[in-house]
């Protein structure tokens, strides 16, 4: 046994407090877990907004719509990552797609990352940045001419009528993309709310719950994102599209919470066998990070800072400042979220008599550096896809600029 | 046979009487023949076992036994099957433990206080007639055998651990030498030879009882005709095989 490992071990079970079964020492899921729902509920929200734009009509919402299309592929590319990295046997891992066990809530996830990565975000990507990619060939010489080639597979029909075609592609597949959206993140919520085993994760409110707090996390990780990128640009922002932003992202905070505080409430009120391990877990080891950071910083705090913004006769450029912080909190928020549905749903003992501890190690294949690693990298790939597809209105040929309006 | 027969005599006898010397040789191939007819059916079997925890006296043997038989690792992290120990106090209080899985017994009791009751629970994996780590096991490495037995494939586990999150009874864990998922298993290589598993062959107070759920005329079916029998989480509606008798309330 590795040493590091069993000095680990040692050291969790130093830190129970009351009964645990034995085999309870070891916590399974580490922080990469924590890390796989974040990104995949990143990707849903990123694209729910852009959907927003696209299927509801939110003409404010235009200036992040490739934005948030290219956030969705940099994390969605990175989404497996982390569970490839934690399972015993990654060489093991296509088994999942070669002999899935059809009862398996976890063996459908190939499939269902496989659909959304391929038929809803490449598809709408595709379509909506075929006649850019056309005329950015048109316009490139060597290289970067044969990519562009390359990733329009030739294509090279720049016509009304195919740009007409394009248009109803993108809008179809944004249609079949919500509920796929859906379903990729309410699936990763249905992961762990269908452990009947686990009385912290066993809700069926738990796939609704990832949904909505995934919409805050995506809505505001494409706010700052423009922020961020349009002063990097040295760009004006649009007011408009920020405060449809931050609207957007306040009633969906406001949903959010609400789901969580009526699945709070309703597990206090039917009062069931593990309620007082969970308390004690709440009140003990969950306390900064649920209470605090999740709570108060993580939502409480952004919902009043976002109601004073978007309702206060406040200066455009405090508001656009208020819509960033309370953004960047949102963040933090949503990844305690995380943390304290998979680390939390893990510190108590099944037998309900007795709490363990988590130590997050510095390196490893499962420490601190290597979830940092796994964070920072769509990040990288958004900054190429941005280099590589620059989803800003400027660098549309004259041609293919949207309608004003 | 005289009381002093040594194995010099023996060996002299066998040359004096050659007939038996040959049966001795060809005993082998016959035994061999006799048996190819009744190769092992697993469809013919239902296995099951009893736990009388009025008879467990908390001796940790089956524990050694256990990690003896099936190679599970020594370190106190990791156990097919273990023991508890309840003690129930006047005013209410229960405590539970289970020292490095109860392999060496329990130390005596410090406190000071009026104790109510107490007893001993041997755990171990309930074999599930319903079980869901075979439900959510991604690649169907983890199963269920015809004769009511979950295993685990260690060729083809890859370690993603829902097994081990979705077993209510923490039988389960994950092998540090193998990556894969590490679980009792009846002893599956020995009573599938007929033997008993290792756990129940040990116990000193028979409180382990294995055998047949379907057949009436075994020990099993008499303890489970003449006790009062619950089982573990029954409201999971895993509908676990390992039965106890007289469980006290307070054991989950």
């Amino acid at each position: 046994m590795n040493p590091a490992h069993k000095a680990q071990l040692e050291a969790a079970l130093q830190q129970v407090t009351g009964f645990i079964y034995p085999n309870e020492a070891e916590l399974h899921w580490s922080i990469l877990v924590v890390i796989y729902p974040y990104i995949t509920g990143l990707v849903a929200g990123a694209f729910i907004l852009a959907s927003l734009e696209k299927v509801f009509k939110v003409k404010d919402l235009q200036p992040t719509y490739r934005l948030a299309l290219l956030t969705a592929l940099a994390f969605v590319f990175v989404a497996p990552l982390p569970l490839q990295a934690h399972l015993g046997h990654p060489e093991r891992a296509f088994e999942i797609f070669l002999t899935p066990n059809p009862a398996s809530a976890m063996a459908m996830f190939g499939f269902v990352y496989a659909w959304y990565l391929m038929v809803v975000l490449l598809l709408e990507i595709w379509f909506e940045f075929r006649e850019d990619m056309v005329r950015w060939r048109q316009q490139s010489r060597g290289l970067k001419k044969l990519f562009y080639w390359l990733i329009s597979l030739g294509s090279r029909d720049v016509s009304p009528e195919a740009v007409a075609f394009d248009h109803k592609a993108v809008y179809a597949i944004t249609i079949l993309g919500i509920p796929s959206a859906f379903l990729l993140h309410g699936y990763v919520g249905f992961i762990f709310g269908s452990v009947k085993a686990n009385p912290f994760w066993s809700s069926v409110l738990m796939p609704i719950v990832f949904l909505f707090s995934a919409i805050v996390s995506g809505i505001s990780l494409v706010l700052i994102l423009y922020y961020v990128t349009t002063l990097i640009r040295r760009k004006t922002l649009d007011q408009k599209c920020l405060n449809a932003l931050a609207a957007f992202l306040f009633y969906a905070l406001i949903i959010d919470l609400s789901l969580e505080l009526l699945d709070f409430i309703h597990r206090l009120y039917e009062s069931e066998e593990s309620i007082e391990i969970l308390a004690e877990l709440i009140f003990s080891k969950l306390f900064i990070s649920l209470a605090i950071v999740q709570i108060l910083l993580g939502t409480i705090g952004p919902l009043l800072l976002l109601a004073f913004a978007l309702f206060t006769g406040l200066p455009n450029e405090l508001k656009r400042l208020a819509f960033f912080i309370a953004a960047i909190f949102i963040q933090v928020g949503i990844f305690s979220t995380r943390w304290n549905v998979v680390i939390g749903g893990q510190l108590f003992s099944k037998s309900f008599r007795g709490l363990t501890a988590y130590k997050l190690e510095l390196g490893g294949q499962e420490g601190l550096l290597a979830a940092l690693g796994l964070l920072i990298l769509p990040f990288v790939i958004l900054y190429v896809l941005l280099k590589l597809l620059p989803p800003w209105d400027d660098a549309r040929t004259s041609d293919t600029k949207p309608l004003e309006g | 046979m005289p009381k002093n027969y040594e194995r010099r005599e023996f060996l002299a006898d066998l040359v004096k009487f050659p007939c038996a010397t040959l049966l001795l040789g060809v005993s082998g191939p016959i035994k061999a023949l006799a048996s190819a007819g009744d190769e092992y059916q697993a469809s013919e079997h239902h296995y099951a076992m009893g736990v009388q925890i009025e008879k467990c006296i908390g001796c940790g043997k089956c524990v050694e036994a256990c990690k003896i038989e099936n190679d599970v690792p020594m370190e106190p992290y990791y156990f097919r099957t273990w023991i508890e120990r309840y003690i129930i106090y006047a005013d209410g209080e229960v405590s539970v433990d289970s020292p490095n899985g109860g392999i060496d017994g329990f130390p005596p009791i410090e406190s000071e206080k009026a104790i109510l009751r107490t007893f001993f629970v041997p755990k171990l994996c309930n074999h599930c007639e319903n079980p869901p780590c075979v439900q959510v096991c991604p690649v169907g490495a983890t199963f269920k055998t015809q004769d009511g037995v979950i295993l685990v494939d260690d060729d083809y586990c890859i370690g993603c651990r829902y097994c081990i999150q979705a077993c209510p009874y923490g039988a389960r864990f994950l092998d540090p030498r193998t990556h894969t998922a590490g679980k009792c298993t009846f002893c599956y290589h020995r009573i599938t030879d007929g033997l008993l598993p290792a756990c129940v062959e040990i116990c000193p107070t028979q409180a382990r009882i294995f055998g047949e759920l379907d057949k009436l005329s075994t020990p099993l079916n008499r303890m489970m005709r003449q006790s009062n029998i619950q089982v573990l989480k029954a409201h999971m509606n895993t509908e676990p095989k390992v039965f106890y008798s007289d469980l006290d309330g307070e054991v989950r």
